[in-house]
């Protein structure tokens, strides 16, 4: 045969497999704004890259549908004193290419997390000394106690140490990596799913495991994901059927989707909080019309900038009802006492007041720095500020840029070069300390990573104290209670404005059924798509 | 000819290493890479260390040259958002890009001489200047204004053409193409159309233009005068003689269809390496935009060169009528 | 900013004071004379409206209901108000309102201002540029000439979009993240300025090739004028027909450079919007049913370049017989 011949088989071979191969009754196709990058699964600390990696991927612990942390790979544990817990490995549980799964693996894994390179540093303590007991017993041993030592627990992967010594892949990939390790580009887990084929960027399949332990819920036999970054393209891949499961949804387009007949748009509070944040560390504004003295050094004028400021009507008409005004830095559904915290009355004529005693009459000129591809309608939020803050006199000028250049600016490496800003975040332990810590830390040592996306630099010493408290305390009334005393501190001071909770909206085809987490991972194992 | 092709192609090497220069210079100071790679939390010592690991702390004419060094043995460096050498993402994406160029470039010579031929010849019917008025709208049309329209009338409206990607590929070789599936074919039509429709309203234009000055000339005349049919008239002289610079003039408007699918790549989400760039644009990731830049020159650089060596071999005159503005 | 306008206004103005009656009145006589009629009422419906457009921008804040920059004058509470004849309507919003209460017919009138500075100034920028660059080439020839010609053969075969794209990438990444909408006009400015010198360079260049050898050009060189007296004085008015005719066309191509860059996020900011800012702005309302913040900005645009475009065609055919 010819080259020409063979090729010309080789095509009409696949368009008879196309032709025959059975419709896409479990199929599920599934576009997201953004990429799977790299498979290795302690490169990138990112929501949509976790989530793909849940699927071919399980650490000890998982979060449930409730975001309850329950046994995955450990099938139980308990607490033998408060510095030493002991970890039941679940039995049978054999990785993707068939080597079973042991202490070895956690033992490995909880090594190479911690190792150089790795973005998951935090997610298991550095103190945490782990000791294999024997084959399904793994004992961990801390210097201090740590309630919340599992918190993150279901963000860290376990991968088979056999695996990763035979491919070269026992380093984790940095995420500075100048070759490609093995282990970015396959995958071996223990999970319901198998990965079949990746494209970065653009495409990967993946495939259900016939062999995993659990029995699946889902009825998939494949899961194809693909890219779509355009807003107005991911929507109308859904409209037009060619995709099953679209996220996000941008909010204009929920009616739109769920008037279709081809989708539904599913939504729900996540658990990102949505603040604004002012320097109040600089004796003099970066940018600002102000010289010589920083107004937001003055409590009255960030009393002003949070009174003047309707988050009421943001709700309305620029988040189209679907975002939860917040007096707390952090979400309802993370702290069971948010309920007892109000934001102050939307007040222009009082905050009108309060720049006119401290000393701003005619207002000010300052600059906001906002995102314009990272929230949920981040842009329109920052310009609808704008013009609130300019019924009082406050002139912004708002710079709203794309992520890329917003972090590179505002973030610690870029100097925290801003005066006002927008910032959204997610505690990765899903539990308030994480706020306390890095966000109302005081970030004065430079030694400590307390107050690291603190960009702002509010600082109150009262509240640093507290949060310290509460990193030791076990039990969960008392702990609580701190919690609550420390946010007063920060809320007293206002701090910060913080604005919502933003809304998750999950675009989902008639034919899929879905359960909807609030962290915004899109975890499809929980997936059931009708027969086609 | 010798000297000649040699001393053009010296000069397109020259070219070459000033726009390396150019786009090792811009992307090296555009943006800080190392954001884009780590997470918000992440500590300033680990950002540190994965500066130092990229070599971006080095002086930069070192950066320079073995940034040269390397282009030089197809070596652009790993892209910071996958972590995969460049030139494989590049070898990945150009079968898509290059499909769609390709048909692009087809559909707008074929629809484009058709249109024009018919519009030269019937210049007063209804037809031809109805083609007129479409070739204008073409042309004041963005070409992202045009996408959306299609999309929103094809896809959404009317569901009958996918809105974006390549549909099912079929990969022969290291090459994917969409041409030997019905999905991919389907998915085809609509980005095609919108990145040929510029192109295509270019040729019917000038071919128009070329139609009526050739149908002026004495040669048309004499085969007037022959005796010989109006349709042989048309289409075996006026026409044949039409399609030279038709054919010149698309061919170096290759590069620049590759180069403006950027747009339509980004709005059908075509997997290309248009969208590849503006993704990189997006998240400052310097070797891809490097590399692409690097890309697109040598392409455009091999057509001009290609070209230039044509004209003196096939017809020097050829050239006064390309330069002249269309 | 009206400053900049006036000088353009006169530009558009001039086909129809002058070569208008003269070639309007041979091409009647020499060729089909419903065509030709038919050809200048639609140029002139044409120029009429590229001089309405111009008027629009000029007169935007008299016009305007509010200042769309302002966002003191924004009222979010007036949000997504539909077109005025819709049932949802509202006085006094002509053509609806977008997401942050922006009036759209205002922010129209003042995008349109902004895309009309962009380009004209662009326009002045590039042909100024591409005009010195020509001549020198043309008259100093040689090495120079040689030089010039090739980076202007280069970069012809580049696409506007792409140079303009890597222009504003190396400003804003000279200048930081400082840029504010003012400097970023600035910076769109000289983008298209840079993208779009080389073909008046090659027509000028041409013209001083054919004048230079002429005797007049040797008298005047003989009688001692300096050499840029010759240039602006005698060489470059044999050129302005051809440079009118690319200024015309490329106004037309800058306009839409500006507005896919705006589009694609690399122009105007949303706080100051061009034409294609809000349809960028606007394409993601499109699906959500509240088309009229697209769909207006959009034909405006498309109003506006094929305005320009017919008068560019007419102008080239006019001065131009042989394509007749």
């Amino acid at each position: 045969m010819s080259v020409r011949q063979s090729l010309l088989a080789a095509a009409i071979v696949s368009i008879v497999a196309f032709a025959i191969s059975p419709a896409s009754a479990q199929t599920l196709r599934y576009a997201n704004q953004g990429e799977l990058k790299s498979l290795d699964p302690y490169t990138l600390k990112e929501t949509t890259t976790i989530a793909h990696h849940a699927h071919v991927y399980e650490g000890l612990v998982t979060r449930d549908k409730d975001l309850k942390i329950v046994p995955a790979l450990a099938e139980s544990w308990e607490t033998l004193e408060p510095t030493r817990w002991r970890f039941h490995l679940r039995k049978n549980v054999k990785f993707h290419n068939g080597n079973p799964f042991t202490a070895d693996d956690v033992i490995f894994s909880a090594d190479r997390i911690r190792a150089k390179g790795s973005n998951f540093l935090t997610n298991v303590p550095a103190d945490a000394k782990f000791v294999k007991i024997d084959d399904y017993t793994v004992d961990v041993k801390l210097d201090s106690p740590n309630p919340i030592l599992i918190s993150q627990w279901d963000g860290w992967y376990i991968m088979n140490k056999k695996w990763c010594e035979e491919n070269n892949a026992v380093a984790p990939t940095p995420a500075s990596a100048t070759t490609p390790s093995y282990a970015s580009l396959h995958e071996n887990g223990t999970g319901p799913f198998m990965i079949e084929s990746h494209q970065p960027g653009v495409k990967t399949v993946f495939k259900a495991n016939p062999n995993w332990w659990r029995k699946p819920e889902h009825n998939l036999k494949e899961i194809i994901f693909t890219s779509i970054g355009s807003d107005a393209t991911r929507v109308a891949a859904l409209l037009s059927g060619e995709v099953d499961v679209v996220e996000p949804v941008p909010i204009q387009d929920i009616q739109r989707v769920n008037a279709s007949g081809t989708g539904t748009v599913m939504t729900g509070p996540e658990i990102r909080t949505i603040f604004l944040g002012m320097d109040q560390v600089r004796d003099e504004l970066l940018y600002s019309n102000v010289k010589g003295k920083n107004p937001f050094k003055d409590i009255r004028v960030r009393e002003a900038f949070y009174k003047a400021i309707d988050v009421e009507l943001i709700k309305s008409r620029v988040m189209r009802g679907l975002s939860t005004p917040s007096a707390l830095m952090v979400a309802p559904q993370l702290y069971v006492l948010s309920k007892d915290f109000a934001r102050p009355k939307f007040d222009p004529d009082g905050a009108k007041k309060l720049l006119t005693e401290a000393g701003y009459p005619d207002g000010f000129e300052v600059t906001m720095d906002c995102p314009n591809d990272r929230y949920v309608n981040d842009a329109a939020i920052c310009q609808a500020v704008v013009g609130m803050l300019a019924r009082i006199g406050v002139k912004i000028n708002l710079l709203a840029q794309p992520k890329a250049q917003y972090f590179a600016k505002v973030l610690k490496p870029g100097g925290y070069q801003t005066s006002f800003y927008m910032l959204g975040w997610t505690p990765a332990s899903s539990d308030s300390h994480n706020v306390l810590n890095d966000i109302l830390g005081c970030r004065d040592d430079p030694k400590s990573s307390r107050g690291e996306a603190n960009l702002g630099g509010y600082c109150n010493k009262k509240l640093d104290e507290v949060a310290d408290k509460v990193l030791q305390e076990a039990d969960t009334a008392k702990r609580d209670l701190l919690i609550k005393e420390a946010f007063e501190i920060a809320a007293k001071d206002f701090g910060y404005i913080p604005l919502h909770q933003q809304a998750l909206a999950w675009g989902v085809s008639k034919k899929v059924k879905l359960t909807q987490r609030a962290d915004n991972q899109v975890l499809l194992y929980w997936a059931t798509k009708q027969e086609e | 000819m010798l000297a000649f092709t040699l001393r053009r192609a010296i000069q397109a090497i020259g070219v070459m290493i000033a726009v390396g220069v150019i786009a090792f210079s811009m992307f090296r100071f555009a943006g800080d890479p190392v954001n884009q790679i780590v997470s918000m939390d992440t500590s300033a010592a680990e950002r540190a260390a994965i500066r130092q690991s990229l070599g971006l702390d080095d002086p930069v004419l070192v950066q320079l040259g073995r940034y040269f060094a390397n282009a030089a043995q197809f070596k652009f460096g790993v892209s910071y958002q996958f972590r995969l050498p460049v030139a494989d993402l590049l070898k990945e994406r150009m079968p898509a890009t290059l499909e769609l160029a390709i048909c692009a470039t087809i559909l707008a010579m074929v629809f484009g001489i058709l249109m024009g031929v018919y519009s030269a010849l019937h210049r007063d019917s209804l037809l031809a200047k109805i083609l007129q008025a479409i070739s204008l709208i073409g042309i004041s049309l963005p070409t992202f204004l045009i996408g959306i329209l299609l999309i929103y009338l094809f896809s959404v409206t009317l569901g009958w053409l996918p809105s974006f990607g390549r549909g099912e590929v079929v990969r022969i070789g290291w090459w994917t193409t969409g041409l030997l599936t019905i999905s991919g074919l389907k998915a085809l039509i609509l980005p095609s159309i919108t990145l040929g429709l510029f192109q295509m309203t270019l040729i019917m234009r000038l071919v128009r233009a070329e139609m009526l000055e050739v149908l002026r000339t004495d040669y048309i005349r004499f085969a007037r005068a022959r005796g010989l049919t109006t349709r042989a008239i048309h289409f075996g002289h006026a026409l044949k003689n039409t399609l030279v610079p038709v054919i010149t003039v698309a061919g170096m408007q290759f590069g620049l269809v590759i180069a403006f699918a950027i747009i339509t790549e980004t709005v059908f989400q075509w997997p290309g390496m248009g969208l590849l760039f503006v993704q990189a644009v997006q998240n400052v990731d310097i070797p891809i935009m490097a590399a692409y830049l690097l890309m697109v020159s040598l392409i455009f650089v091999t057509i001009n060169l290609v070209v230039d060596i044509l004209y003196t071999v096939v017809d020097p005159r050829l050239r006064s009528t390309i330069s002249r503005p269309v | 900013m009206s400053e900049a306008l006036v000088p353009h206004q006169a530009k558009a103005d001039t086909p129809r004071k002058r070569p208008l009656p003269g070639s309007w009145f041979a091409r009647a006589i020499e060729s089909d004379l419903f065509y030709s009629f038919r050809r200048s009422r639609l140029t002139m419906v044409a120029t009429a409206m590229t001089v309405l457009f111009f008027l629009l921008a000029i007169l935007a804040s008299v016009l305007a209901v509010q200042n769309p920059f302002d966002p003191a004058q924004l009222q979010l509470m007036n949000s997504r108000i539909a077109p005025i004849w819709t049932a949802d309507g509202q006085s006094p919003f002509l053509l609806g309102t977008d997401e942050q209460g922006r009036d759209v017919f205002s922010a129209i009138l003042y995008g349109l201002r902004i895309s009309l500075t962009v380009g004209v100034l662009g326009v002045l920028f590039s042909g100024t540029l591409g005009i010195i660059l020509g001549l020198i080439a043309g008259y100093i020839g040689g090495a120079v000439d040689g030089l010039i010609m090739r980076i202007a053969d280069v970069q012809l075969t580049f696409p506007a979009i792409l140079i303009a794209l890597l222009v504003n990438g190396v400003v804003k990444s000279v200048f930081g993240n400082r840029l504010d909408a003012m400097s970023t006009l600035v910076v769109l400015v000289i983008a298209i300025g840079l993208s779009f010198w080389v073909q008046y360079a090659r027509t000028v260049r041409g013209s001083v090739m054919v004048e230079k050898n002429k005797d007049y050009v040797a008298a005047a060189q003989l009688i001692g004028l300096p050499a840029w007296v010759i240039m602006l004085r005698h060489v470059l008015p044999n050129a302005m027909g051809p440079i009118l005719v690319i200024a015309t066309i490329n106004l037309a191509l800058a306009i839409i450079t500006e507005a896919t860059l705006s589009f694609l996020g690399a122009g105007m900011p949303d706080t100051m919007p061009s034409l294609g800012t809000l349809i960028r702005i606007g394409n993601n309302y499109l699906f959500a049913g509240e088309w009229w913040i697209v769909a207006f900005p959009g034909i405006a645009l498309a109003a506006l370049i094929l305005s320009i475009n017919l008068l560019g065609d007419w102008l080239r055919d006019a001065l131009n017989p042989k394509l007749r």
